[in-house]
């Protein structure tokens, strides 16, 4: 166990952005989100959520896939290079470090995708856990201890300092690069901040819920409940949930003219979008109803089916937060729960 | 209500139903008197239910819907461009003490919300006594209104049926203040500071879905054939192309109502883009206030021999 | 040479079909001059540019946008040109209000017989925007190369 003094942090981030790339939380326009750091970065490690979740650090909002080129009546394909540079990821909470566990399932099992997979190895992970979690917070419900995230290296935030323990190989090649900022820690103060934490957690209302009934077995049943028809209604077909959420994987992949050739690119889709999973044929799934339960569905009952009872929601609550029309994900549990269904 | 909806008078009430947080009530329809027990109106329901009445009206029978004042402009302006269905909608205007934002409130530093009291509509509407986890806390309403409140346009609905509760006033700061320090700024600073403020732009178009004005079908963001992706922010550019021409498709048919900046997740005041077209629209062609009636002309399919020059200033 | 001079800005002109697009004609069947970089674009009305044309225009690299129509009052369609006053008008304000040059865009009415006054808007516009400089503000990245 190691700790560094607040006044101190300014100075290793320093260090670290000048010797590799660092994604940090900073306040841009007055929101925190995860921004590559120079000298002149807000750093906000205040802030609970990050508007955007971690997410995008390994898996971009967009990123070109290669380029096609015409020089001289030909046509030059050039694929996009992947990460080959190493990178901190400094200050992930418990939830979004799930989310990205989640997201390994998806691209890193097979056919590996290999642009995730370069930054995932060339990344190393700085979590950090929960000072003063919130109302929409809801990890627990998944098994997750917001008191003590996993990673390479977590940090607790305390007084002064913030304590610092290397659970990896990278984390400890991370540590001992910053050995000349860190300085000794001990245990028993960290276990009583975790217990400082839990404490608080069991105050908070969303983190009791029952998931009872959401374990990949009542398919049929959860699909043709009548409680969508209800509960869709105020959903207004925005993708606010889907680009805030730190599990959301569905891309499209686009061309785009660039007048000289052509830049193949892949973005975040949302399942609340009227073109998505768009075919020659049309669309599959015609209606909202259809679209708003393709994403509860997928969260709670298809992706736990297929990989082990994982489910692909981490209970950051961003969604909770962010829709402007005020449905989530736990009003959907509950209103299952009360239909007792 | 109730008894409307139970003397058959309207099939259904478009309303606000309680949350399960103190601050998170959501649009809905209630079918029944028994539904209606969730019902509820405070400070929270900002949502502009205009919206949801152009699905409404596609439903058979009435359906009875709340109506703030600022709502009102909305409807009116979708009477006028027959997207919704007058005789199909029993309004009650609804009074209104200005709305409150939730990230305001965060923005304070208040954090595990338990309670929230001194939203109700009944109440006086000057201090919430917010009870969360960490200890009791006080924010003045005021403080925690939403940025439209603060312009708002009156207390009158410009249509109704009926009329409920009590209105308060809000307005308290100037309509074009924050438009026209911009307009004051140097072109690198105006750059800079859109540049900033769109580049947290996620393109989850929660903006053009809440907006009561943006009620195309189809929207020309939703094409495939459309060369910049809709739902991408790959370079700068297109942030720039969607909100300009967003702002553009709705110009002089934007009552202002301010859904746009309030649901946007990254907190881009999108009402200056809006507010500029507005401005522009009043200095160059006269006051104007969309949703005000459905006769007035439209300041953009309208014109006179001797307009302004593009790019000339009056 | 320095750079300035080097510089050819890439103009667009949206020129109607009734009057500008045969004002363009005439200019260049009377032999008159202007840079060959003004690339022109036939429209049937000054109207039908949609604020999209303009900025796509400048994604693709533009680094000037010109529209002409027919005069006020002459409009092949009566009243066309009127409303594209009044949309240009507030497009040019609000891109102004991003901090976007105004001299990028311009509004300019050429009849069919004017010939001589196509040239010469033609040339001062060009002019214009190569003080300016080239487009960096409302361009696409991935349209430089």
């Amino acid at each position: 166990m190691k700790k560094i003094t607040k006044k101190d942090l300014a100075a290793l981030l320093r260090f670290i952005g000048e010797n590799e790339a660092l994604y940090i939380p900073g306040r841009v326009s007055g929101q925190t989100n995860y921004v590559r750091y120079n000298e002149n970065t807000d750093v906000d490690l205040d802030t609970l959520k990050t508007v955007k979740s971690a997410k995008e650090v390994f898996f971009p909002q967009s990123e070109t896939l290669y380029t096609v080129k015409t020089e001289d009546g030909k046509y030059r394909i050039s694929q996009e290079e992947l990460q080959n540079e190493e990178f901190v990821l400094f200050g992930v909470k418990a939830c979004d470090m799930k989310g990205i566990e989640v997201l390994d399932k998806v691209f890193l099992s097979e056919p590996v995708d290999t642009f995730y997979k370069a930054r995932r190895e060339k990344g190393t992970i700085v979590t950090m856990a929960c000072g003063e979690p919130e109302e929409s917070c809801f990890c627990k419900v998944f098994g997750i201890d917001c008191a003590e995230p996993q990673g390479d290296v977590t940090l607790w935030n305390f007084g002064n300092e913030y304590f610092w323990k290397a659970n990896t190989e990278k984390g400890e090649a991370l540590t001992e690069k910053c050995s000349s900022f860190l300085k000794d820690g001990d245990e028993a103060t960290v276990d009583a901040i975790k217990n400082a934490i839990r404490t608080v957690v069991e105050k908070l209302p969303y983190m009791n819920l029952s998931l009872e009934g959401w374990d990949g077995t009542k398919t049929e049943e959860k699909f043709n409940s009548p409680v969508w028809e209800e509960l869709y209604k105020p959903c207004l077909a925005c993708g606010t949930c889907t680009f805030v959420c730190p599990t959301c994987q569905c891309y499209d992949i686009k061309d785009y003219n660039t007048g000289k050739g052509v830049q193949r690119y892949r973005c975040w889709d949302s399942c609340m979008y009227s073109d998505f999973t768009m075919m020659a044929h049309g669309n599959n799934r015609t209606s909202q109803l259809q679209r708003y339960r393709q994403r509860f569905m997928h969260k709670l009952v298809y992706f736990p089916a297929n990989n082990d009872g994982m489910y692909s929601c981490v209970g950051c609550g961003r969604c909770v937060d962010k829709c402007p029309a005020s449905t989530n994900i736990v009003k959907v549990i509950k209103a299952f729960q009360k239909e007792g269904k | 209500m109730k008894e409307l909806l139970q003397d058959g008078t309207v099939n259904r009430v478009l309303g606000w139903k309680k949350g399960d947080l103190p601050y998170n009530p959501e649009p809905a329809f209630f079918k029944s008197a028994e539904e209606l027990d969730e019902f509820i109106y405070d400070g929270f329901c900002g949502a502009n239910l205009s919206k949801y009445m152009i699905a409404a009206s596609a439903l058979e029978g009435k359906t009875l819907v709340l109506l703030k004042p600022c709502d009102s402009y909305s409807f009116v302006q979708l009477m006028k461009e027959h997207r919704v269905d007058r005789e199909k909608a029993y309004i009650i205007g609804v009074g209104c003490k200005g709305k409150l934002d939730i990230e305001r409130i965060k923005a304070e530093g208040v954090k595990g919300i338990e309670s929230i009291s001194g939203a109700e509509i009944d109440g006086d509407c000057s201090t919430l006594k917010i009870g969360t986890i960490y200890g009791e806390k006080e924010v003045a309403y005021k403080d925690a209104m939403l940025e439209r409140c603060h312009v708002c346009k009156g207390k009158e609905h410009r249509i109704y049926d009926e009329l409920m509760l009590e209105s308060a006033d809000t307005l308290d700061s100037g309509r074009f203040e924050a438009v026209e320090a911009i307009e004051n700024m140097t072109p690198e600073q105006k750059f800079a500071f859109f540049k900033n403020e769109l580049s947290k732009c996620i393109r989850c178009n929660a903006c053009r879905n809440v907006c009561p004005a943006c009620s195309c079908r189809k929207c020309v963001f939703d094409s495939t054939k459309f060369d910049s992706a809709q739902k991408a922010n790959v370079d700068e550019f297109e942030e720039k192309m969607f909100h300009i021409i967003r702002a553009f498709h709705v110009a002089g048919r934007c009552t202002d109502c301010g859904e746009c900046s309030r649901v946007c997740p990254q907190g881009i005041p999108l009402h200056l883009f809006n507010r500029k077209f507005i401005k522009d629209i009043n200095e160059y062609y006269g006051e104007y206030q969309a949703g005000n009636n459905v006769e007035d002309e439209t300041p953009l399919t309208d014109f006179t021999f001797d307009d302004l020059e593009p790019g000339e200033r009056r | 040479m320095s750079m300035n001079t080097e510089f050819k800005p890439k103009i667009v002109a949206f020129c109607c079909n009734w009057c500008s697009y045969a004002g363009a004609d005439l200019a260049g069947s009377s032999r008159l001059a202007y840079p060959a970089d003004v690339k022109i674009i036939r429209v049937p009305c000054s109207c039908r540019v949609n604020p999209m044309f303009i900025l796509r225009a400048f994604e693709k690299g533009a680094d000037g946008v010109i529209i002409c129509g027919c005069h006020p009052g002459d409009c092949h369609y009566s009243t066309g040109n009127y409303y594209a006053r009044r949309r240009m008008t507030l497009l040019f304000s609000m891109l102004d209000y991003m901090g976007i040059e105004r001299g990028r865009t311009r509004v300019e009415w050429v009849s069919a017989a004017e010939g001589v006054k196509f040239s010469n808007t033609m040339n001062e516009f060009v002019d214009a925007v190569r003080t300016l400089g080239p487009n960096k503000r409302l361009g696409d990245l991935r349209c430089k190369d």
